[in-house]
């Protein structure tokens, strides 16, 4: 089997779930792991009569993701009702949006894999809808058990064209998304707790070809790796077909990442007619024009134009632009060290290297690390003007964690400031020439290769706070 | 049994046994021993009208100890039902009593919450005492596709009370009480309004919370109610109405005291002023010529208090069976989905997920409400929505604006009779399309949202006309003001 | 236009409506009944009522708190079958990944 004959063509959807304290059409808690339909109510177990009131908030925030995702956002959106019969789907159909959605178009940019350059991936639109509940089937032998805490839970589903041409480049799309939804905080955009989950479209034609091939889906991705090794299989799979002279069905695909095996999903011919019509409980969605605009002038600035803006600020490049963008709260955080040391350089060296390091030790985040940004901003300085080294300065960072001083303070209290008083240094290579006479007769006498030994053993005196080039100039003077 | 005015405290208007509950002149509890005893005497015997599925002989106890917890907490009563008894339809959620919607599929279920119109009810003092028959999931025009057996019209027994709320018309018809609640998604209170010689008014679709209605069409419904007289009707809506957070499809329209538009019916001419359109599409050639004279007589006093009464047409009302009955089913295959066995309800067992959904849903529900459900999933399966659903739709807003243009003509109200036919017997019509034809008179006011009632002009042979009053966009208060006037200057007329 | 014994099969299986084989023909027929007089609209000339023009006021929206509606009834009291706070349904056929589709349908 060549894979190389064949282009891989692929489109995503991604529903993400909205951070609302409340349902979308209800009053009850989105709270994860909670006691089985502890967090139910008439209308998210689909009682007889009660009916759906759309949350306020989950509308801001949908129509946040849409704006920063560059979508048209239409004043009047309408919803629908979705029909299937699944235990979890408590009503018999799923309120989504159809044919009339809250945006279209859009685009979400990546980077491509093999040269860096920007992959535009155009998206087709944005919708809201709710979720459905759980269907535990390991828990008793007889029963399926159904949880619906979180049905009805607000979800927005962004479904992107088939733009997507590599398991890397739906990686990175996914990667891009998230970022985009963490900045805008629509979401919390948490793949282990199912607030982002995906579904691939996926078809191959032969290289060169213009045509769509026939799609199939695999539904329900929900990790990243799920997303990219699923595509890797799926992909060998649809080409090892065609070569073999067979041909796609379009169908339902099931992605067993234990296994890293697909298969499709069991379904009757013909079962797949969701009878959408427009939901008679609720009338159209109407966005006033000057809502909206409020609403984009709320947008934080978003991964793109701050990448751009580092890179012209700060002249960062490469993985250190990447990871200082990564998330909005670093990227503030690196921002406010930067100001403080001012010394941007320097304080993206210390932002993804020492403090990084001990957030991810901690477990904790940027914020609420110990040291602020002040008190880290004012180290880096110390540093930058030459009166602490940076073995020093990192001794002094570990020590600022637990110890609210000023990092002067510290230095000064554990001596590791640089000392270049000229007093101390002569001290200090006065007995050293003491305890090493006969190195010091040899140096003395114009061995000038004994020089590297005696600034060690003066820099050892010193406890490391000497400043060498100091020593250097001191000793050069006694070699005659 | 015994006449169907009964005397005693059950001749007295919900008004009149409010303000005297209130005073303390009748005693709330005797009152409600009254209720039961005639609810007792409609229902005994071979020839009992089958009104109520359950009734709750509790009910004075238990409200009492909520109003001290009101009083308790420093809310004031609102009294304008004070201890006014009250019948309700068996698809509006209650508290104390099952909602079953007449179907085997709800047989038993009790609603762990209230509907909205029950707590106003109740907040005004009204004492729920009944949940009454319908036909399945208000699905029918003759109460006669129950689970729990058809009921009879109190005039003759051998005939159908109308439908699909049949048990409230009775109850209110027979004297057990004053007020009751129905729904209407196409003439389901309206029509058993006539066919049992009561009021009923279906209101303007958003001026009552659907929140605990069991939902059939959700487009079409609105809860109803029925008066023994206008005045009770008007209480009682006024008493329900308004706009409700939990119903995205209620209304903030402010709502009117209806009773105060009674003022001035003494005048000789209450109606100066108004004028009447009389579509005459509702008064077709084979229009039963004793009912086309009723309702004749009707806008003859109409003119004689002062009323314009002109005629108008409406040009698209023949389409408006045939868009209904696109329109119902569909939005009912959806909103009947939610039956299916897994979180209340009925449950029948089978070998697996899909058995136990068919299982429970073939034995849970009725021959009409599976070819509703049936026809509603083949209009909006792929292929046909187009030519069905959304063609229907198309249609309703044509019929929709017959009557925005009659309305902006300067027409005020319209009168038409209610149904082409007065009570008709039990089994007498078994061919599901003739059933749906009693509604063609109906079915327009629900399609186009607008208010509308019927009330007694006369009767055929013993048995009772109604007369339809449709008026614009919650202006239920023009359409009371009128009915308030006709039924005065009827008198005893409305009832021979 | 008129339903087949092979639609209404169709349309019973995704109205999960078990339908005894000998009830279709009888079933089929009143459909068709009622259908034959649904053909009326195909003449209706529509104009602009084709046009679903939404309305300009809109939908009321709820404000995003933790204010359900509460229930008086536990979900053991309401359900054919429920355990330690679940409802129970006969098991389904699962997956690697937990996705079951013995229903033949799929979420979200
Ligand atoms: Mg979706
Ligand atoms: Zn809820």
């Amino acid at each position: 089997m060549s894979t190389e004959r064949f282009e891989l063509v692929i489109g995503l959807e991604v529903h993400c779930q909205l951070k609302t304290v409340s349902k979308a059409f209800c009053g009850c808690r989105t709270t994860f792991g909670d006691a089985p339909n502890s967090n139910t109510c008439p209308v998210c177990l689909g009682l007889p009569g009660a009916l759906p009131v759309l949350n306020e908030h989950a509308v801001s925030l949908a129509t946040r993701a849409a704006l920063a995702l560059d979508c048209t956002v239409h004043p009047v959106s309408v919803f629908a009702r979705k029909n299937y019969f699944y235990p979890d789907l408590p009503k018999g159909y799923q309120i989504s949006q159809f044919d009339k959605p809250l945006a279209t178009g859009g685009a979400v940019v990546i980077s491509r894999a093999d040269d860096g350059t920007p992959h535009v991936i155009r998206l087709t639109r944005v919708h809201m809808e709710e979720d459905a509940g759980k269907s535990v089937h390991d828990r008793y032998r007889e029963w399926t058990a159904i949880d619906l805490n979180r049905s009805g839970t607000p979800l927005v589903e962004i479904v992107s064209e088939p733009d997507i041409r590599s398991a890397a480049e739906a990686g990175a799309y996914l990667r891009r998304m998230k970022q985009i939804l963490e900045y805008t905080e629509v979401s919390d955009a948490n793949m282990e707790e199912g607030s982002l989950r995906v579904d691939v479209n996926i078809s191959v034609r032969p290289q060169g070809s213009t045509v769509l091939g026939t799609r199939t889906e695999i539904k329900n991705l929900n990790t990243f790796s799920g997303v990219e090794r699923s595509i890797e299989v799926e992909f060998a799979r649809q080409c090892t077909v065609i070569e073999g002279g067979g041909i796609i069905l379009q169908q339902t695909m099931l992605w067993d990442g234990v296994r890293g095996q697909i298969r499709p999903a069991r379904s009757k011919e013909g079962s797949h007619d969701y009878r959408y019509f427009p939901e008679p409980d609720l009338p159209a969605l109407v966005l006033d024009a000057a809502w909206l605009d409020a609403q984009r002038a709320s947008l934080p600035e978003l991964p793109e134009t701050k990448r751009t803006r580092f890179q012209n600020a700060y002249a960062l490049s490469g993985a250190d632009l990447e990871q200082l963008t990564a998330t909005q709260s670093l990227a503030d955080a690196f921002e406010a060290i930067a100001r403080e040391a001012g010394d941007a350089r320097r304080a993206a060296n210390w932002v993804t290297g020492p403090l990084l390091a001990a957030v991810n030790a901690s477990g904790g985040s940027v914020q609420d690390h110990p040291v602020s940004a002040s008190r880290l901003g004012a180290l880096i300085k110390l540093e930058a003007s030459g009166q602490l080294s940076n073995a020093a300065a990192r001794q002094i960072f570990t020590l600022m964690a637990t110890d609210p001083a000023d990092p002067l303070a510290l230095a000064r209290r554990e001596g590791l400031l640089k000392v270049s008083d000229d007093g101390a240094l002569v001290g200090w290579i006065d007995d050293v020439f003491a305890e090493f006479p006969v190195e010091a007769g040899r140096f003395v006498a114009g061995e000038k290769k004994l020089q590297g030994v005696l600034v060690g053993h003066v820099m050892k005196k010193s406890k490391g706070s000497a400043d060498p080039k100091k020593i250097n100039q001191l000793l050069s003077a006694r070699a005659g | 049994m015994s006449g169907l005015m009964p005397a005693g405290l059950l001749s007295l208007s919900a008004r009149e046994l409010a303000t005297q509950v209130g005073d303390g002149s009748v005693d709330a509890d005797t009152l409600l021993a009254e209720t039961f005893a005639r609810l007792d005497e409609v229902r005994a015997g071979p020839d009992g009208l089958n009104a109520f599925l359950t009734i709750d002989r509790d009910v004075g106890v238990h409200e009492a100890a909520r109003q001290d917890e009101r009083a308790a907490d420093g809310r004031s009563a609102d009294g304008r039902l004070e201890g006014v008894p009250v019948a309700v339809k068996d698809n509006i959620a209650t508290l104390r009593l099952p909602t079953t919607c007449a179907s085997r599929i709800l047989d038993g279920y009790l609603s762990p919450y209230e509907a909205t119109a029950i707590r106003r009810l109740r907040d005004a003092g009204a004492r729920v005492v009944g949940k009454t028959n319908m036909d399945e999931f208000a699905m029918g025009s003759s109460t006669e596709n129950s689970a729990f057996g058809p009921s009879r019209n109190p005039h003759d027994t051998t005939r159908v009370p109308g439908g699909s709320s049949g048990g409230s018309a009775i109850a209110v018809a027979s004297g057990v009480v004053r007020i009751a609640l129905g729904s209407e998604t196409g003439g389901s209170v309206r029509q058993p309004a006539a066919f049992c010689g009561v009021v009923g008014v279906k209101p303007t679709y958003g001026r009552v919370s659907r929140h605990g209605l069991v939902a059939f069409a959700s487009s079409l419904e609105q809860i109803g109610v029925f008066g023994r007289t206008v005045d009770d009707a008007a209480l009682a809506l006024g008493v329900i109405a308004g706009r409700d957070p939990l119903d995205a499809t209620s209304e903030a329209e402010s709502v009117p005291d209806y009773a105060t538009a009674a003022a001035g019916t003494g005048d000789s001419r209450p109606l100066d002023g108004i004028v009447i359109g009389r579509p005459m599409e509702y008064f077709p050639a084979s229009l039963d010529p004793r009912i086309r004279a009723l309702t004749d007589r009707a806008a003859e006093t109409l003119r004689a208090l002062g009323a314009e009464v002109r005629d108008v047409s409406l040009p698209h009302t023949e389409l408006a069976i045939p868009v209904y009955y696109i329109v119902a089913p569909a939005e009912a295959s959806s909103n009947l989905a939610r039956f299916d066995g897994a979180r209340y309800g009925l449950r029948s067992a089978g070998n697996g997920l899909r058995e136990m959904y068919e299982h429970t849903r073939s034995n849970g529900f009725g021959p009409e409400v599976t070819r509703r459900i049936l026809l509603g999933t083949y209009v909006l399966s792929a292929g046909y929505y187009d030519a069905y659903y959304k063609r229907a739709q198309a249609v309703r807003r044509l019929i929709t604006r017959d009557f925005a243009n009659a309305f902006a003509q300067g027409v005020h109200a319209l009168l038409t009779p209610t149904t082409p036919s007065t009570a008709f017997a039990l089994g007498a019509v078994s061919d599901p399309y003739e059933m749906y034809l009693s509604d063609i008179y109906t079915v327009t006011a629900n399609l186009a949202g607008i208010p509308a009632m019927s009330q007694p002009i006369g009767r055929i042979d013993g048995l009772p006309v109604g007369g339809q009053l449709l008026a614009a966009h919650f202006d239920e208060a023009t359409m009371f003001r009128i009915a308030y006037a006709l039924e005065r200057a009827l008198g005893e007329e409305a009832h021979r | 236009m008129a339903v087949s014994e092979h639609d209404v099969r169709n349309i019973a299986l995704l109205a999960r409506l078990g339908i005894a084989d000998a009830h279709l023909p009888s079933i089929v027929e009143q459909l068709n009944g009622i259908l034959a007089h649904m053909d009326v609209l195909e003449r209706v000339p529509l104009g602009d009522a084709a046009l679903d023009a939404a309305s300009a006021q809109g939908m009321p929206l709820r404000p995003d708190a933790n204010t359900p509606v509460p229930l008086a009834r536990e979900i053991a009291d309401i359900a054919p079958a429920a355990r330690d706070g679940f409802f129970l349904v006969p098991r389904l056929a699962t997956h690697g990944d937990g996705v079951g589709s013995e229903a033949g349908e799929d979420g979200a």
